[in-house]
């Protein structure tokens, strides 16, 4: 599948959002985190943000992105409009959430409740994010439970990574943040390597004989293709760049999005502040590229039943 | 709204085609875009209409296979494929804004332009490769079996099919109700084993191939031979062979 990097963006910053979002939430709503405004600010400032820009880099890739509101009203049918309806949804206790912490300075009570319905609501949209693809049965790899577990994962992993580069920063650090963020980080790293290792194994269950119901005639090639140039389905869903590279991607996925923020954050914790915070925010780093990687092999290594037409 | 047609539809339209006599003229596909360019989904935008790396909007397109391997053991068949008007249509429940939908009355999937936002997850849905981004209009596009032809009272009776069946020179392509058991296509389908494309992705599509029939081919004709060595044959047997050989 042709990775469209408004998708790639949206997909890996939302996840991260909400990760951000859901764990703040229920530190705060725990009493792990102070209920001061300026950290309130920065942490739902930066979950909030990352969703809203994923959220607006998923409509660059329309063809009408003025009717985007459009996409609330199908959820009954459609994964896609239920990512929507609960992505907006999300933001109503958010919001509520949010005005306590930063604005009145208390994440008990009702704010309590409404950052617990924030936490639910947004680990239902990354679940229904990862539906999309996971409800495809044109494409073997994605039609699996791996996925939406990866996506859940990963937006867990990233948001507990952020979550430390926050608290360090603010100096409200606490050894229970390395323990979650090194668990999903670890957690993360098996998932993700269950899936590739799937992916390495299964093939489509259609093949040139199934889908043209000739292979009871012998074996089907394609002798000629029906356009001398590619047409839309053949770039769509036809992409080939990535898969040449695929073993040297994960390689890097494997490095920077899993080992090297985890060597990061465990050297943080025997480190003194200041080392720490600078390690955390390598680990940051190395994060951010092992995502877009991965997430662009998600979609780079994803091959669709039509092409099978093709004879590819 | 996205969701199928809580029960059947009353009629269920689609094509029968026929492998055994297409003889892959492409003019079913020519005639399809030259109807709907004009109908209820045009224009069927051309990008880089001259250049060198054209592509543009098609609601059919012709495969060629060769099946049963190579050379005088094989077979070439030339397989369109179009819009399957599928019964489990994936496409239409994808669609996250309405504009995607299976008629009840007659089963046919269109795609209302006014509201597709362009997502191309129905294209994402469809194992057939039927849907199309019309990258000029920013909508996804598909066969409409010519819903603007087929049900068209200004026209002859003889002409309401759509443009593929018209056009086909070689009557390979049966338009007809599959929910009428005694319609030409459910004839057809019933005694020449009419199958589905691709049936193991659950879509069940209305629309049905006829098989190619038996091949009526005798044994392989051996390649021509080398012509006989003149080794022992006198000069003058040599020149009249030269001769005879002009």
């Amino acid at each position: 599948m042709h990775p469209a990097y408004s998708v790639i963006l949206f997909t890996t910053a939302s996840g991260a959002g909400y990760g951000l979002l859901v764990l703040a939430a229920l530190f705060a709503v725990a009493g792990l985190l102070p209920s001061t405004a300026l950290l309130g600010f920065v942490t739902l400032a930066l979950a909030l943000g990352l969703i809203a820009a994923g959220l607006a880099s998923s409509t660059f890739h329309l063809g009408h992105p003025e009717r985007a509101l459009r996409a609330l009203t199908q959820w009954r049918s459609s994964w896609l409009s239920r990512e929507g309806v609960l992505a907006a949804a999300t933001f109503l206790p958010a919001a509520l959430f949010a005005v306590g912490w930063v604005f009145l300075g208390k994440t008990g009570g009702l704010f309590a409740w409404a950052g617990v319905a924030a936490s639910l609501l947004a680990i239902a949209t990354v679940v229904a994010t990862s539906m999309i693809y996971a409800s495809l049965a044109t494409i073997p790899q994605w039609h699996m439970a791996l996925v939406p577990v990866g996506y859940l994962a990963l937006g867990l992993a990233s948001g507990a990574v952020l979550l430390e580069l926050v608290t360090r920063a603010f100096g409200v650090h606490r050894a229970t943040f390395d323990a979650v963020a090194i668990v999903a980080l670890l957690v993360a790293w098996a998932v993700k390597s269950g899936y590739w290792s799937t992916i390495d194994r299964i093939t489509s269950t259609s093949d040139l004989g199934t889908a043209t119901g000739l292979g009871r005639f012998g074996a089907v090639r394609l002798l000629e293709q029906p356009h001398t140039e590619a047409n839309y389905l053949m770039h769509e869903m036809g992409y080939v760049v990535a898969r040449k590279h695929a073993g040297r991607l994960r390689s890097i996925a494997h490095v920077c999005l899993f080992a090297g923020p985890l060597l990061a954050l465990v050297t943080a914790i025997f480190a003194p502040a200041v080392t720490a915070l600078a390690l955390t925010v390598g680990a940051v780093a190395a994060l951010v590229v092992g995502l877009l990687v991965e997430r662009w092999l998600f979609f780079a290594e994803a091959r669709h039943d039509c092409m099978i037409w093709y004879g590819r | 709204m996205t969701s199928l047609p809580a029960t059947r539809p009353a009629k269920r339209l689609g094509l029968a085609i026929d492998l055994d006599t297409c003889v892959g003229c492409h003019a079913c596909a020519t005639n399809c875009k030259e109807w709907n360019t004009g109908g209820m989904s045009g224009p069927l935008t051309d990008v880089e209409a001259y250049g060198a790396e054209q592509r543009g909007v098609w609601f059919n397109r012709v495969f060629t296979y060769e099946v049963g391997g190579e050379g005088g053991a094989g077979r070439t068949v030339h397989f369109p494929k179009n819009c399957m008007h599928c019964e489990n249509a994936p496409c239409v429940t994808v669609c996250p804004t309405g504009a995607s939908y299976k008629r009840s009355a007659d089963g046919i999937v269109l795609v209302d332009h006014d509201k597709c936002i362009g997502c191309k997850l129905c294209s994402w849905a469809c194992p057939y490769g039927a849907r199309e981004y019309d990258e000029v209009e920013g909508v996804m596009k598909k066969c409409t079996l010519c819903a603007d032809k087929i049900f068209n009272e200004t026209l002859p009776e003889v002409d309401r099919v759509p443009a593929c069946v018209a056009a086909c020179p070689a009557k390979a392509r049966h338009f007809g109700d599959f929910a009428d058991p005694t319609s030409t296509v459910s004839r057809l389908v019933a005694d020449r084993g009419g199958y589905d494309a691709m049936p193991e992705k659950g879509c069940r599509p209305t629309s049905k191939y006829l098989p190619p029939r038996p091949g009526r081919r005798g044994p392989d004709v051996p390649a021509p031979t080398e012509r006989p060595a003149l080794e022992g044959a006198g000069r003058f047997l040599k020149w009249v062979d030269r001769v005879l050989s002009r």
